[in-house]
């Protein structure tokens, strides 16, 4: 379990808890089971008390945290049959994006989503989760299928944004996010995403162009990195905190302004604490969203998603 | 008397005229350096007269230019909400905008025209660079989903011009909400059947590259703008080595595949009016400078006719194209 910066104090605690058990572990006849656990009671509250009030900043830590379940995750516990479909057919095979055919409370469902990795060398290889042109062009292949063959499409966002590379920006990834959004907005079918860790500017946005969109408590969604804000606006990359209050970019605040549609609550102390909690509560999401779109008309479905988007700005935050 | 007034007036007068007198006769060139005088500036669309380079033109100078007569409407855009994030970096938003507006005189960053270019009717719309870097908020969302709705509605072609440092941060998620929103507007051309025209002007980049501009039937993009997704510095700081030189300017794209053509503003005119007829299936315009559309009109009055049997076969195979945007209504 990674600490993050803000839950120092609680490291302190919960490490003292273990400490202590460790160490009636050695000596038998040892009782320590009261004191440690006055001192979980004491993390719990301080965990409850950490995580009720998170700052915008805190929840970008905690949306990036790398414990955090990522797609491969959620597709490995809610999918079924998950049957991986690879390439764009013009260039390559990018995997910061992945999915497929698979079964979701037994329909088949194209399921596609950014993957992070989960160590350094998985990392590298999904390029940290940020897409190039061809990741854009694999999910317009897989967006196109579902369509063709009536398959719901469901999207698991979590990118830091698309990734700002030469041979990316040679090959055209301006115009594969374009295309992906344009792909997202034309389809006949169910389209639900949920935005898992970070929304990454426009390439979530080439995913999550959707019917439904639901965010984890936690997670982000936003225009820009707050780093990247800080250092446009404040002209100091520092001042992240701010840049981060600034833009609103909480799951609580977007559903306010009616940019997404529900919030999934986390368990406590975030999805990294307890995964297997976060997944079937996405899973819950997912099943009921889907639901919500069973049996629309392919041309509803689309009238409906443009709509939705033609109608996102009418409300603005109190002051 | 008479001679004392005869005599003092010039004097006062001159004192007066010569604080009118605009402070920046001259500009010098970014490029080349050389000093160009305003008038033979605007005369060459602000596009040196040594070099060629293309300096940024303002929308109504190049809708001035575009429209024949320099006649052209402006398209209302509905107002979206002030600062609805209540947005503050070192400054508040309202106060940013305020000296925007100031400085450009503008409203925001978009302006939607709509008129008769080369005796073919379009709608325009002209992102605004000096304007906050041209910035994609609400606004300018609005301004395109107006301009697409208008063009529908009259059944004329778009012509976009892009310049943009990409979305509005002050506007939050709400500025990367544009990007579905604009291809929303994009999808409604499509639907209709009618030609949407990008010019990719310098510098087109970010969020406004990623949605609206990389979506046109066809990009023509004005020589040497810089157009990309994420910018130069971006890139340079996150693969730590040195770009090529000409790297996303447009002849780089071009080459890349990204566009169709780089044009020299001077040319782009003629060739928006021939592709757009072309794809509507309309005769070849008349190259000459027109009277404003206003004046009594031979040249479309016949057109309905097609006297020319060589144009007859074309107007004929699309007719149901050629009749729509001609109308007049």
């Amino acid at each position: 379990m990674q600490y993050l910066e803000f839950e120092k104090s609680l490291a302190e605690i919960e490490g003292k808890s273990e400490e202590l058990r460790a160490l009636a572990r050695q000596n038998t006849g040892m009782d320590v089971e009261k004191e440690a656990a006055a001192l979980d009671r004491k993390a719990e509250a301080m965990l409850r008390d950490l995580y009720k009030g998170l700052t915008p900043w805190q929840k970008c830590q905690v949306a990036r945290h790398p414990d955090r379940p990522h797609c491969k995750d959620y597709i490995e516990a809610l999918f079924t049959e998950y049957t991986p479909l690879a390439g764009d057919r013009n260039f390559a095979d990018d995997h910061a994006v992945m999915g497929g055919l698979a079964r979701f409370n037994d329909q088949p469902v194209m399921v596609i989503g950014h993957e992070k990795g989960h160590d350094t060398k998985s990392r590298i290889a999904r390029n940290f989760g940020m897409a190039r042109p061809e990741g854009y062009r694999k999910a317009i292949r897989l967006m196109d299928l579902a369509h063709r063959f009536g398959l719901p499409v469901i999207t698991l966002v979590d990118t830091p944004g698309a990734y700002p590379g030469k041979g990316a920006e040679e090959r055209g990834q301006s115009e594969a996010i374009a295309r992906a959004t344009q792909k997202c907005l034309s389809l006949g079918v169910p389209l639900v995403s949920v935005i898992i860790g970070e929304g990454g500017s426009g390439g979530a946005v080439a995913f999550a162009t959707a019917n439904r969109v639901a965010m984890l408590e936690h997670s982000v969604y936003s225009v820009i990195s707050p780093e990247g804000c800080a250092s446009i606006l404040w002209k100091d990359a520092d001042k992240m905190r701010e840049a981060a209050e600034a833009l609103r970019l909480t799951a609580q605040d977007l559903e306010k302004l009616g940019v997404i549609d529900r919030v999934i609550a986390e368990p406590l102390g975030g999805a990294q604490r307890d995964r297997a909690a976060a997944i079937a509560s996405v899973g819950k999401a997912l099943g009921a969203m889907l639901k919500d779109l069973a049996g629309k008309k392919p041309d509803a479905l689309v009238r409906a998603r443009r709509q939705k988007f033609l109608e996102i700005g009418g409300k603005g935050l109190a002051a | 008397m008479n001679w004392i007034s005869n005599y003092v007036r010039p004097t006062i007068n001159s004192l007066f005229s010569r604080r009118e007198v605009p402070e920046n006769l001259w500009t010098k060139c970014p490029e080349c350096g050389t000093m160009l005088f305003h008038r033979e500036l605007t005369d060459n669309l602000y596009v040196c007269t040594s070099c060629d380079h293309h300096m940024a033109i303002s929308p109504r100078a190049r809708f001035a230019a575009l429209f024949d007569g320099g006649i052209f409407t402006e398209v209302k855009v509905p107002e979206p909400l002030p600062d609805p994030l209540h947005f503050r970096d070192q400054k508040k938003y309202p106060d940013r905008m305020r000296a925007a507006q100031k400085a450009t005189g503008e409203k925001e960053a978009m302006l939607v025209a709509e008129g008769e270019m080369g005796r073919t009717p379009i709608v325009a719309v002209a992102q605004d660079f000096s304007f906050m870097g041209g910035s994609m908020g609400m606004y300018v969302g609005n301004a395109i989903i107006a301009a697409a709705e208008r063009a529908v509605e009259r059944r004329w072609p778009l012509v976009l011009f892009s310049a943009a440092g990409g979305a509005r941060m002050q506007e939050g998620i709400l500025s990367l909400m544009q990007m579905p929103r604009t291809t929303v507007a994009v999808e409604m051309l499509r639907e209709a059947g009618l030609p949407y025209i990008v010019v990719l002007t310098h510098p087109t980049t970010g969020g406004v590259t990623a949605s609206y501009a990389m979506l046109g039937d066809v990009h023509i993009a004005e020589p040497n703008a810089l157009i990309c997704f994420a910018g130069p510095r971006v890139i340079e700081q996150t693969i730590r080595e040195k770009l090529p030189e000409g790297f996303q300017r447009a002849e780089y794209l071009l080459d890349h595949g990204m566009l169709d053509r780089v044009t020299h503003r001077k040319a782009l005119r003629d060739e928006l009016v021939s592709i757009i007829r072309m794809l509507t299936g309309q005769p070849p315009a008349i190259k000459a400078d027109l009277p404003p559309p206003a004046a009594p009109d031979p040249v479309s009055a016949q057109a309905p006719a097609a006297p020319v049997p060589t144009d007859a076969a074309i107007a004929g195979k699309s007719a149901g194209a050629a009749a729509a945007p001609d109308s007049k209504k």
